[in-house]
């Protein structure tokens, strides 16, 4: 195994490469630029298209068109610029055409900061462009796992006819780690049988998210439905810790996810049987294991980077079959391993309760700093 | 297994370079790591700082609040991290570069004036790899060698005049010893 | 018996389909969609030729344009545009905006289209007002034009002035071939499907963007008949508007000649 060691930022850009993706579109902002910067030396390079677009609003619908024609594509963002993209996403969503969009998440709402957050959950999860729509989302805690995912992203949105997202936080994206990189895969040669690709010999096509008749409309919010289904059903990714005998668990994804880890080994040197779950498809959402962990622990502890946009996910997925505690850091402030260990040392030691809502509690707990 | 550095100074003195140099090393050996740097308005000038972290298995956090070790090239890097270093941990001062000795007792400090060696070296841009040779010395992480291999295999080329010289900053850091606590 | 061969003077061209129109009566969408679609099929570009529509009437340009079609979000056509050309080189990629789209919510995208020297051909239909949503002021409606959103007419101390978007796209280095004409008169659409078809050599030559801007009218919202329309469009829109070549890159000018 050949390693290397890559910043995050770089190492999502050339897995993007060797994954054949054919032409980046995006524009600079704090903390993903690197990946544009790379990505505009590395891409004419190949011979591939790279375009510095006049905002993130161009730069998604440069991807939109590119996305027709069947290519692999991809743009990059941090929060702010991927609000401002997500006209195109709804657009691209709608009418149905893979793309790879890869969020490097800092601290908002608004300017905020160019710090680690993990506060566009719900904007990427459950929404964030208009109509129905979900997005397949994927969520890295390392170098190497966001190379693998960048990947992936690029094979599930075509299997898919879907966008797929590659979430992480800042902190993912500037820090250094051995990665391995995958195989070069040729650029595609064959274009798919919906792409526009001029009417040589065939009836014309035309790609487009406009159903004016409602019936219409109807009928393509079902077929992205059913599509659905068959990504929730196949594509469910998580990693689980020291699971197997805990009495507790804490659940956090990407760099939340990897502190817990710290946490969690500290908690079980001091004999705490407590075991981690990090979901790695944040939609679809590992919600059989959460259900499940839910059966078999006295107490979760939900770890985030937000103000808990997850833990209402898990507090609807457990149904009340296990206390639920919340601990997050806000504003670009990543938790350090001994404020969650002292979390797990309280979860473990009770008293835990159904009653009220554990984000009141955690603000609570937080008053005491602010 | 686990051992986290964070190293501390002032911009331009290579505080950046010295922990990568550590995090190539260690990836050499077949250890997991993780480097992490403070990124923000700071790094436009002023402090900057890097945390390593090498350890045989999956590496958790990439950041720490008690590191076994720091490598302090600035008096505010000293007065920002002496505390902080884990009990029995060490603390690697520039000497040069602060004008108090490390207070706490029960970690293991070593004062190294990389500055005038470096100089002495030819070089001040060296003073990172003299505070760099102290630590490994200090340290139980990598040997002095496979820093000095992981630095030709992965250092540009174009900068290979320079190795001699780094190698050469290293074992003058690496002179300087702990007193035992 | 006696035979006289049959000679077609007018058909309808390969790169339209047979579709009944949806455009009101006497608009000029269709004589720009005709001029077009003439041009790819004297040129034989149909089936390497790909359009991005646009939001506003001509949202259903790809109903009547018998090649493949993508729809851009409003004004992002030259965006998408960029795309696809970025992507296929040699495909010939036009974009079919109004006004609205283009000179007001696009205004970004076209610009920097152009400064980028995009090799793309884009269509502008000026017609100073946004048609579909029902005749609301547009960035090119005429000091004093009613519209639905300037009952009283524009006024421009409170509502600005109009963009003449041909003008300031002139000035950028990227823009190869940037002209106005008008659909007003048969002389006229000679002129635009010679226009148009100087902007598919620019593109086919590699030479950079190109757009032409065809002034048209928009009957049913000004409240006229298609007639008195044409006379509206000329009496007024040109004066303000006048038509001429505003970017001619030199290379360009050796294709005309």
């Amino acid at each position: 195994m050949t390693r290397e060691l890559w910043k995050g930022n770089n190492a999502i850009a050339e897995a993007a490469v060797r994954a054949g993706c054919a032409a980046y579109f995006g524009y600079p902002i704090t903390p993903q630029t690197e990946l544009l910067e790379y990505m505009s030396a590395r891409m004419p390079q190949l011979g591939r298209a790279f375009v510095q677009a006049e905002s993130e609003l161009a730069a998604i619908n440069m991807v939109y068109g590119a996305a027709c024609t069947g290519t692999r594509v991809m743009s990059s963002s941090s929060s702010p610029g991927v609000s401002l993209m997500m006209e195109g996403v709804s657009y691209i969503a709608g009418t149905e055409i893979p793309a790879v969009l890869v969020d490097v998440m800092r601290g908002g709402p608004g300017l905020g900061n160019i710090a680690p957050a993990q506060s566009d959950y719900n904007q990427i999860v459950h929404g964030g462009g208009h109509g129905d729509y979900n997005l397949i989302v994927l969520a890295p805690s390392s170098v190497q796992e966001s190379v693998d995912l960048t990947v992936l992203a690029f094979d599930l949105a075509e299997k898919y006819r879907s966008i797929c997202v590659v979430l992480l936080d800042g902190s993912i994206g500037q820090m250094m780690e051995p990665a391995e990189m995958p195989p070069f895969q040729p650029l595609r040669t064959e274009y798919p049988d919906w792409a526009v690709t001029g009417a040589k010999d065939r009836e014309r096509r035309f790609l487009s998210s406009i159903y004016l008749d409602p019936p219409q409309e109807e009928a393509a919010n079902l077929r992205m439905l059913r599509r659905w289904q068959e990504v929730q059903a196949n594509e469910i990714r998580y990693k689980t810790y020291y699971m197997e005998d805990a009495k507790f668990a804490v659940i956090g994804f990407g760099s939340s996810g990897r502190v817990a880890l710290t946490a969690v080994r500290a908690a079980r040197a001091e004999g705490i049987p407590v075991g981690l779950l990090r979901p790695i498809t944040l939609n679809p959402f590992p919600e059989k294991v959460v259900e499940d962990l839910a059966k078999q622990v006295e107490g979760i502890l939900v770890v985030e980077m937000n103000s808990g946009q997850m833990l209402e996910d898990i507090r609807r997925i457990a149904k009340g079959a296990a206390p639920v505690e919340f601990f997050a850091r806000l504003g670009g402030i990543v938790p350090l391993p001994d404020e969650v260990l002292d979390e797990i040392r309280r979860l473990a030691k009770g008293p835990l309760t159904l009653e009220g809502h554990p984000r009141d509690r955690w603000l609570a707990r937080m008053g005491t700093l602010n | 297994m686990q051992t986290e550095i964070i190293f501390a100074g002032f911009g331009g003195q290579g505080v950046l370079f010295a922990g990568q140099v550590v995090a190539y090393a260690a990836m050499d050996n077949g250890l997991e790591v993780t480097w992490i740097p403070s990124y923000g308005p700071e790094m436009r000038g002023g402090t900057a700082n890097c945390t390593v972290i090498v350890s045989d298995e999956e590496i958790g956090s990439p950041q720490v609040r008690y590191p076994a070790a720091v490598v302090a090239m600035n008096l505010p890097s000293l007065d920002k991290y002496e505390s902080l270093v884990k009990e029995g941990g060490h603390l690697i001062v520039n000497s040069s570069m602060v004008d108090r000795p490390v207070t706490r007792k029960e970690i293991h400090s070593v004062m190294v004036p990389g500055n005038e060696i470096a100089e002495g070296l030819g070089d001040k841009k060296m003073t990172n790899m003299v505070l760099l040779g102290a630590l490994l010395a200090n340290v139980p992480l990598l040997p002095l060698e496979a820093v000095e291999k992981s630095l030709r295999e992965h250092l540009p080329e174009k900068h290979h005049r320079l190795l001699p010289l780094n190698y050469q900053a290293l074992r003058e850091g690496a002179r300087f010893l702990a007193e035992k606590v | 018996m006696d035979t006289q061969e049959e000679v077609i003077v007018y058909a309808r061209p390969d790169s339209l389909t047979k579709t009944n129109t949806h455009y009101c009566p006497g608009c000029t969408h269709g004589v720009a969609h005709h001029l077009i679609a003439e041009v790819i099929d004297e040129m034989g570009l149909r089936e390497r030729t790909i359009g991005v529509a646009s939001v506003g009437c001509s949202v259903f340009a790809y109903n009547y344009m018998n090649f493949d079609f993508v729809q851009a979000p409003h004004g992002r056509a030259p965006a998408m545009a960029t795309g696809v050309k970025r992507v296929f080189p040699d495909k010939v990629v036009l974009t079919y905006q109004g006004d609205g789209d283009l000179a007001s919510i696009g205004m970004a995208e076209i610009v920097h289209a152009a400064a980028r020297g995009e090799n793309i051909s884009v269509f502008f239909l000026n017609n100073a007002n946004y048609g579909m949503t029902g005749g609301q002021m547009a960035p090119t409606t005429l000091p004093g034009q009613k519209t639905t959103s300037s009952p009283n007419g524009r006024d421009v101390e409170t509502q600005g002035y109009p963009i003449r978007a041909s003008e300031l796209l002139a000035t950028l280095d990227g823009a190869s071939y940037v002209v106005r004409r008008s659909l007003h008169d048969p002389k006229n659409i000679r002129l635009a499907k010679k226009a148009i078809r100087t902007a598919f050599e620019v593109q086919l030559r590699g030479l950079g963007f190109s757009m032409v801007e065809l002034l048209s009218t928009c009957p049913t919202n000004w409240e006229m008949t298609p007639q008195n329309s044409l006379k509206w469009l000329e009496e007024h829109m040109i004066p303000y508007y006048p038509l001429g070549d505003y970017k001619v890159n030199p290379a360009v000018a050796e294709i005309k000649g």
